[in-house]
């Protein structure tokens, strides 16, 4: 049975979509992605759409419900490699992708949640 | 000069009864896009505008079928998609074209999202009866 990945990379999970998404692939990786964070209690996560060629409403929901989930479960969610045709397409669509944080590319990525984590923890030592 | 023809020169038909039908309707759909020289965001634009009709589809007749044409006119070629189903039909058309209104679980983007994407689109629908769309994207001149 086709699986999406999920990688544990220290305070990080790690995923990376190598195949287009359908129906109900996308729904086990949202169940999957959430069981994973109640696990692991990573700070972020990063997913990889670098290889997704289609993202329609359907898609983008499940992105935003992602990222919204894992905001309740104290992770942000950035997913990074959008190829331009899909941006594009996803503009011309009208579909907000609402809460989910881009980044050009993995390293980018990667970046951006360390210093958000970084930020967190200043925040929180702080107080 | 007389207005250019449309011709068909090739045609496929596929009945879609189940979400991973959509999978592979869109690489169908694709090679049809890449064979009569679409541009590869032309493409993409293409098969979500597919993706997103196939899943009304679906969603509200359960079932139907898609017919793929080939298109030239002119210097041109096309691909032409329609999407016939035997469902509920749409009552209020103008509704449905409306961003954000949906009668089901949708975001309300599919017809209004689908038809931005493609230069041409129409929809024909009876109550009771189904539903029609057809949707065209061209090569430029």
């Amino acid at each position: 049975m086709e699986r999406i990945p999920i990688l544990k990379m220290g305070q990080f999970l790690l995923v990376t979509i190598q195949v287009d998404l359908y129906d109900r692939l996308a729904l086990e990786l949202e169940e999957n992605l959430i069981r994973a964070i109640t696990r692991h209690n990573p700070r972020g996560v990063l997913i990889d759409i670098s290889a997704v060629s289609i993202i329609d409403s359907f898609m983008g929901r499940i992105f935003s419900n992602i990222a919204r989930m894992a905001q309740l479960l104290d992770a942000e969610t950035v997913v990074v490699g959008m190829q331009p045709a899909v941006a594009i397409t996803l503009v011309e669509l009208g579909l907000p992708l609402k809460g989910v944080r881009t980044a050009l590319n993995v390293e980018r990525g990667m970046d951006l949640l360390v210093n958000k984590v970084d930020t967190n923890e200043n925040a929180t030592s702080n107080d | 000069m007389l207005p250019a023809t449309t011709n068909v020169t090739a045609t496929e038909t596929v009945f879609v009864g189940h979400e991973k039908d959509i999978m592979l309707l869109v690489t169908l759909i694709r090679q049809h896009a890449s064979l009569v020289g679409l541009t590869s965001l032309d493409q993409t634009k293409l098969i979500t505008a597919t993706s997103e009709l196939t899943r009304n589809m679906l969603n509200y007749a359960d079932k139907g079928q898609v017919i793929i044409d080939q298109l030239t006119r002119g210097n041109q070629r096309g691909v032409q998609l329609t999407f016939a189903d035997n469902g509920p039909g749409i009552a209020d058309i103008d509704q449905a074209m409306e961003d954000g209104y949906s009668s089901g679980l949708g975001l309300g983007l599919g017809l209004p999202g689908a038809k931005r994407l493609m230069d041409e689109f129409h929809i024909a629908s009876v109550v009771g009866q189904g539903t029609t769309v057809t949707i065209a994207k061209w090569t430029d001149e």
